[in-house]
């Protein structure tokens, strides 16, 4: 275990487990985390170290550590930022001495219970930097990075539209270099112990180990592990969630071989995200667990972009048909033609998210699709729900 | 030259797809649906147009 230690949340604890934070020149750091490889582990898995480049090259630039989690069954951020905060903070140090910023920002959900864990560990320090703490709406779409941008400039966390990126043009107008915490805890310790030792374990293309979410269970795992070796057996399963409300379902026969790489999972048609595993039972309705996430996403728009706050309600509205009836074959046309129409078109990457999780439903559960169509839905409508959502929000968006 | 909408902005009046209509149609809300392709220069001028005409300002014209 690289993260997940036993040492205790505090600093004394920290640095007994770790050592000192000790910080090389600023481009040593930044040649150092490129050979080590690392990607980013907030859902897109961009090389973190192309990012530095761009963001220190710029003027007076900020960082911003993103530990909100809005993927309801994500675990890991939450994980880190209570269990070992100091980890994160090290990483969020470094990268503002990387980039040469001279403040710093970390985003956690509002009424987080790691809060008080992270000012108080904020308390235990000395950063040269300055850490501002930011209590973001906790809804889906404004931890995404542009959201988190506006709110820190303007009190208002709905996404933005792009260019400029963040990485451009952010805080105050300034180069924003953000990246999720557990990028940031990964950064902690390369600083520490160097490229090669981050490379020494895990798939040589995306090296290091990941934190990723098994139904709730947060596990440090080598990257590159396969699906199997992660959920032990695939039986009793039908299809795996991979990626969270971002990604895709995966038959249980395609999990068999597939890893928990991007490589492996983008060729599959899926994403890794944030590294959320969901095996769902037999017993369960995929159509009917689709359909309460399609909802929950297009609940959470941000009523900004038309392409969305009309598309992805109505593709909800109509895989909620599939799964509970009344059911009409222009249902399927309409969802179809919404499905194809809708990505591509928002601000954020919010709405094609939601589309390719529902395209990704409508084949690995073909079959319940057609059974359904014929008036025959699964009993699987009556189980109880295996993916988790979050209470609604009724608050705004600041 | 690209075209582009800022799909915060865009509040579906749809003058875009009267004064572009090789590049850009509606959808069933109304909102532009834009070929994102390079533009062919034939349509540069005509682009030009709608992004003027746009009551939102949100239709734009990128250089690559
Ligand atoms: C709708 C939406 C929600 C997002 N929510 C999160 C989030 O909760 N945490 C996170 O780290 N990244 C989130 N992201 C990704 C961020 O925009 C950004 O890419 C990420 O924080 C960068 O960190 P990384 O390079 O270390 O992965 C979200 C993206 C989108 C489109």
């Amino acid at each position: 275990m690289r993260l997940l230690t036993d040492a205790g949340p505090s600093l004394a604890a920290h640095q007994a487990c770790h050592g000192q934070l000790r910080l090389a020149n600023r481009q040593a750091i930044i040649d150092e985390v490129d050979h080590s490889g690392l990607l980013g582990r907030g859902g897109a898995g961009f090389p973190t170290a192309r990012k530095m480049r761009t963001v220190a090259a710029g003027s007076k630039p900020v960082v911003l550590g993103n530990g909100c989690e809005g993927e309801p069954a994500s675990g890991k951020d939450h994980r880190l930022l209570s269990s070992h905060p100091h980890l994160v903070l090290d990483g969020l140090q470094a990268a503002a001495h990387a980039v040469g910023a001279t403040e710093a920002h970390l985003a956690l959900h509002r009424g987080s219970a790691a809060l008080p864990l992270v000012r108080k560990a904020l308390a235990e320090r000395r950063d040269v930097v300055q850490v501002t703490v930011h209590e973001v709406p906790p809804r889906y779409v404004s931890s995404e990075e542009s959201a988190l941008v506006n709110l820190v400039n303007t009190g208002e966390a709905r996404p933005t539209f792009t260019p400029p990126r963040p990485f451009e043009q952010g805080i105050r107008r300034r180069p924003t270099l953000i990246n999720n915490v557990e990028t940031l805890a990964h950064l902690g310790l390369i600083v520490r112990h160097g490229a090669d030792w981050f490379r020494s374990v895990g798939d040589p293309e995306e090296p290091g180990t990941q934190l990723i979410t098994v139904s709730g269970t947060v596990v440090e795992v080598p990257t590159g592990t396969t699906l199997k070796a992660l959920l032990g057996k695939l039986s009793g399963l039908q299809a795996v969630l991979v990626g969270g409300y971002f990604g895709t379902w995966v038959s249980a026969a395609q999990a068999h071989d597939l890893t928990l790489t991007h490589r492996d999972l983008r060729a599959a048609g899926g994403a890794l995200g944030a590294g959320i595993v969901v095996g769902l039972p037999e017993a369960s309705c995929g159509l009917l667990e689709t359909a309460r996430v399609a909802a929950y996403l297009a609940s959470e728009n941000a009523h900004q972009c038309g392409p969305c706050f009309n598309g992805l309600p109505a593709i909800a509205s109509a895989v909620k048909a599939l799964a509970l009836g009344p059911w009409d074959d222009a249902t399927m046309s309409d969802l179809d033609r919404w499905l194809n129409v809708v990505p591509g078109r928002g601000a954020c990457r919010h709405p094609d998210g939601a589309v390719r999780f529902v395209w990704s439903a409508l084949s690995v559960f073909a079959e319940d699709v057609a059974r359904h169509r014929a008036g025959q839905p699964c009993a699987g409508i009556q189980a109880p729900p295996v993916l988790p959502l979050p209470r609604p929000t009724s608050g705004g968006w600041r | 030259m690209r075209v582009r909408v800022n799909p915060i902005d865009c509040t579906a009046h749809g003058l875009c797809a009267e004064l572009l209509p090789e590049w850009i149609s509606l959808d069933e809300w109304g909102y532009p649906a834009i070929d994102d392709q390079p533009l062919p220069a034939q349509l540069v001028r005509n682009a030009r147009r709608a992004a003027a005409a746009c009551p939102t300002l949100a239709l734009r014209l990128e250089r690559e």
